[in-house]
């Protein structure tokens, strides 16, 4: 079993604003990131999966095929976006580092040849917090 | 004191804004042809890196250039107050009427904190939009 890592980097802006509460609640429960007209982060995506290499190229998977699958996947729908307004993906949902990275593992795990798994969604929202999702 | 005492000192600080770059005199086309994707109507965002550099000889007394502690206060409180957690475009004064760039975010910080240190400290400020892009205000 070999572990292959892929990262990735957007720019997208959101706020956490529960819609069902008041605006006092929200800015009881999420401070400064319930901030109506939004603020936003840089954020480093890595992509790990597993498996076995290939026999006869010697790969997990085609790197750059795992680049064009999340740019296609996820890039292209989260970069320069809104992820509360623009992302169809996170639509209905708490645009908060965990859902993202949820998401974001939802978006690319049906998308991976037969032999390959996706381990871990790892999310950074700033150098000094990420979240790692598993898929359980 | 000759010019050789002259120190750098510096303080790193961050902030998170939501942006887009619009100028309001050009149709919607032409914003988008210009800025492209960071033009998106709905705002986007930046972890910015701000880094504040003065320049000076250490003081007689302390052996600071600047106390880094106030300094720290200066910038948080003239700067990251306004900025942290903010959308820029409508958050702000300072960019309601102007369109923020990170050239003009630095400048718009340089004048802010400016007034608030000493004249006889040379005052730089560069500020990072993304790990790969920043910029430096006044170019010394």
């Amino acid at each position: 079993m070999v572990y292959l890592t892929r990262l990735e980097h957007f720019n997208a802006a959101h706020k956490l604003y529960n819609p069902g509460w008041s605006k006092e609640q929200n800015d009881m429960v999420f401070g400064v990131c319930a901030n109506e007209n939004w603020h936003g982060h840089n954020y480093d995506l890595y992509v790990t999966i597993k498996g076995e290499p290939n026999p006869d190229t010697g790969f997990l998977m085609d790197v750059k095929k795992l680049k064009i699958l999340i740019k296609e996947q996820v890039i292209n729908k989260v970069d320069h976006k809104n992820l509360n307004l623009d992302v169809d993906f996170m639509q209905g949902k708490m645009c908060s580092t965990e859902n993202l990275a949820m998401g974001i593992w939802q978006q690319l795990q049906p998308h991976l040849p037969p032999q390959v798994s996706l381990h871990c969604i790892k999310l950074y929202e700033t150098a000094r917090i990420y979240v790692e999702y598993f898929g359980d | 004191m000759s010019m050789n005492n002259k120190v750098a000192v510096y303080r790193k600080e961050h902030f998170n804004a939501a942006h887009r770059l619009f100028n309001a005199t050009w149709s919607d086309a032409t914003n988008a042809a210009v800025f492209g994707k960071c033009s998106n109507p709905n705002y986007h965002g930046h972890n910015y890196e701000l880094i504040v550099k003065l320049v000076g000889e250490p003081d007689a007394n302390t052996g600071y250039v600047m106390d880094l502690k106030i300094l720290s206060d200066i910038i948080r409180e003239t700067v990251l107050d306004k900025f942290d957690h903010k959308n820029l475009n409508l958050d702000t004064e300072a960019f309601k009427h102007l369109n923020p760039t990170a050239e003009n975010i630095a400048i718009v910080i340089y004048n802010l904190l400016r007034p608030k240190i000493k004249p006889e400290l040379e005052l730089q400020v560069r500020l990072y939009e993304t790990e790969r892009n920043f910029v430096e205000y006044p170019v010394l």
